[in-house]
């Protein structure tokens, strides 16, 4: 039996915010729903979000979930741990947080919070119109057919998660929990992430992981490991096509823009617009959405500032 | 707290307190070694001889054809080994997909030393094609390993059909009969069968004790080497405390065997959950199935939550699901059968036994139909009529 805590057992019994939602018909408020997993897999969440348009908070959150007791308990956890939230806020909320809210899952089960993760991620990207982050089909490469879980996904858990284990990258992904035949394939990308990450403590593994292989940044990231720093031209350069490819489609969707205005030395200018201009989160767009993209695919060092 | 409402019988059973009372004394008084040779080990040699000939009633066997084990695991590795070595010019081994893991992964380890397996598979119901089985075999068969009945279905497979079909190609006949032995008659004076395996957990005695039946006159060559115990069959000082709770189990298995109750019971609660549970089937062929098991499958639910909630009720059962597995693939007997994956998940056994108790059954029909509600009405894959849901929730509200 499994050793789950009195959170996990609490939530299972009693979930708050359980059942679908209906479209909404008050103007300034959208309801948008986030489906991960699927009958075969053996669990399945789907999540509603209904979001004030304006400030784009989370006015209210519910699931429909098929799954263990764990899964029941990680979807109700992830409703509790968003309402309030604004879409940028809420987007920062990792698999970790699901589970510590949980007062912690049996290792074998941290699957369980990684779906809350994915239903989450997959409900906002809906909402501002973009392609999901992990399930485009050619983004990356499959590695494990029996529950379909890619490259770029299990880098992903293996950075955030400090996982160090073929075993842990199994209870986290399921990948290799089917017939097994892409293990060896999960531990050389262990060894992989492991080796790009020790170095130094700048996530280059990571850059890795998010950038579009349509970008240049794949190609950046091998440059920063192993090649003399960047000219002024070259960092520019990048810094154009991430804000073009990644930054701006977010920004827009929201009414809002950026441009790139200058760059001294790591002080990277720019000019936010439209709705960004005189938006109350413009910091967390800043640091968020806009440096950190900038310190993983282009340069560590690099600092974002709004004229 | 609710009592418990043990319905996990296939899993393992209760000691049934008239075989604790025959164990005890080997335990507290008489612990001699029956090998010493003094008085005070040669007290228990009476003891093991009267529980060899209680197990060998009970099989239709000689008590000298009966070699104690430490259980099923030991029995079945026993069993393949030997069945090799009694025929060691053959390479080919024949058994089914949805033998129990102490078969299946000591024919797997055989496959990497270069035998060759053919592994029968099953059908919707989970029972077996003797053709198939008949175009399987040829003269370079060693084994055929073929079980009495299914742990998680309980489905029955016709042992008297496969050994004679074995036998007729030259091979060695072993059944897995853990499930089987006291819950249905077995007779080996009639049954084309060379070895056949039995634990004592699954028949009210103690873990840690089984038997393994070897046909007098076959060519027995022992797994575990050592002292000359078991005339030489298996090595290590003998159970004895194990081995009289053994006998007096077969005793005690012998003298329910027939009783009606068990299948009467069992037939309620499954009629009485297919009545009252939409989307509800029973997984394994109506008839051809043990009479204290039932394999239900729920449909748009998971067997893991299903069982948390039971266990909130205080009724212990099983699931063939991934999530109760430890595992993250289901039931591997439930696949081979090719039920959808909508049954897969949501499937849950309940194995009874003479101790099961009318009013526990009752309890199961109160308070089951609720839960499933309850986990359907969270699921995102639910199909039901929402009154039915919501109506069930209630009744289970107030229970």
């Amino acid at each position: 039996m499994w050793d789950y805590s009195e959170k996990v057992l609490d939530l299972f019994y009693h979930p708050k915010n359980q059942g679908a939602m209906d479209p909404s018909s008050e103007p300034g408020v959208r309801v948008v729903v986030g489906e991960v997993g699927s009958i075969t897999c053996g669990d399945a969440l789907r999540l509603y979000l209904k979001v004030d348009e304006a400030s784009e908070r989370i006015l209210a959150a519910s699931f429909q979930t098929f799954g263990c007791t764990s899964a029941i308990a990680a979807s109700s956890a992830l409703t509790e741990l968003i309402i309030g939230l604004t879409l940028d806020e809420a987007l920062r909320i990792d698999n970790r947080q699901i589970a510590d809210y949980l007062g912690g899952l049996p290792p074998a089960k941290m699957h369980c919070s990684v779906m809350g993760q994915e239903a989450l991620e997959a409900a906002i990207y809906t909402y501002r119109g973009l392609p999901l982050p992990d399930h485009g089909d050619d983004d990356s490469a499959l590695v494990c057919s029996c529950f379909g879980v890619s490259e770029q996904k299990i880098r992903r858990l293996i950075r955030e998660n400090h996982l160090t284990s073929v075993e842990e990258v199994t209870a986290y992904s399921k990948a290799g929990g089917g017939c097994g035949s892409c293990l060896a394939q999960i531990e050389d990308l262990l060894a992989a992430v492991l080796a790009d990450a020790s170095p130094s403590k700048t996530s280059k593994g990571e850059a890795k992981n998010q950038a579009e292989p349509s970008s240049s940044a794949p190609s950046s990231l091998s440059a920063t490991a192993t090649i003399p720093p960047l000219t002024t031209l070259e960092k520019i350069a990048r810094i154009q096509a991430v804000l073009a490819e990644e930054v701006r489609p977010l920004l827009v969707a929201d009414g809002g823009d950026v441009e790139l205005y200058d760059l001294e030395g790591d002080r990277v200018w720019v000019r936010l617009k439209g709705s960004c201009a005189d938006c109350p989160s413009q910091q967390n767009t800043l640091r968020l959405l806009i440096e950190t993209r900038l310190q993983e695919q282009v340069w560590p060092t690099l600092t974002v500032h709004a004229l | 707290m609710n009592p418990v409402i043990y319905l996990d019988n296939n899993a393992t059973t209760a000691v049934d307190p008239l075989v604790l009372e025959v164990m005890l004394p080997y335990l507290q008084t008489f612990y001699g070694n029956p090998s010493s040779m003094h008085s005070f080990g040669g007290q228990v040699g009476g003891a093991l001889h009267q529980a060899r000939e209680q197990v060998a009633a009970l099989l239709g066997a000689d008590p000298t054809e009966i070699v104690f084990t430490s259980g099923g695991t030991e029995g079945n590795t026993t069993a393949i080994y030997a069945a090799l070595a009694a025929q060691p010019q053959k390479r080919h081994l024949i058994t089914t997909q949805v033998e129990h893991a102490s078969v299946l992964n000591v024919c797997k380890h055989l496959e990497k030393q270069g035998y060759r397996v053919t592994y029968l598979s099953v059908d919707e119901q989970g029972c077996l094609d003797l053709l198939e089985l008949e175009a399987a075999l040829t003269g370079d068969t060693a084994l055929v390993s073929c079980m009495a009945a299914n742990n998680e279905t309980g489905v029955l497979f016709p042992i008297e059909a496969v050994g004679s079909l074995a036998r007729s190609y030259g091979a060695v006949v072993h059944v897995d009969a853990v499930q089987a032995v006291g819950k249905i008659p077995l007779d080996l004076r009639r049954l084309p069968v060379d070895l056949l395996t039995l634990s004592g957990h699954k028949l009210h005695a103690p873990k840690g004790i089984g038997a393994l039946y070897v046909r007098r006159g076959f060519r027995f060559r022992p797994l575990l080497l050592g002292g000359h115990q078991e005339r030489g069959r298996r090595a290590g000082t003998e159970n004895v405390p194990g081995i009289v709770a053994l006998g007096k189990a077969a005793e005690l298995a012998q003298a329910h065997l027939g009783e009606p109750r068990e299948r009467l019971l069992r037939d309620r609660l499954e009629q009485g959950l297919l009545q009252r549970i939409p989307d509800t089937q029973v997984n394994g062929h109506p008839t051809q199935r043990l009479p204290n098991t039932t394999n239900l499958g729920f449909k748009f639910v998971e067997g893991e939550a299903i069982l948390f909630w039971l266990n909130k009720y205080g009724i212990c059962a099983s699931s063939g699901s991934a999530c109760t597995s430890g595992s993250l693939e289901p039931s591997h007997v439930l696949r081979a059968m090719g039920l959808p994956y909508t049954v897969l998940h949501g499937s849950i056994r309940f194995s009874l036994s003479r101790f099961t108790q009318p009013a526990e059954i009752e309890r199961v029909l109160e308070v089951l139909p609720g839960i499933i509600a309850h986990l359907r009405a969270i699921s995102p894959f639910r199909h039901e009529e929402e009154d039915w849901l919501q109506q069930q929730q209630r009744e289970l509200a107030q229970r």
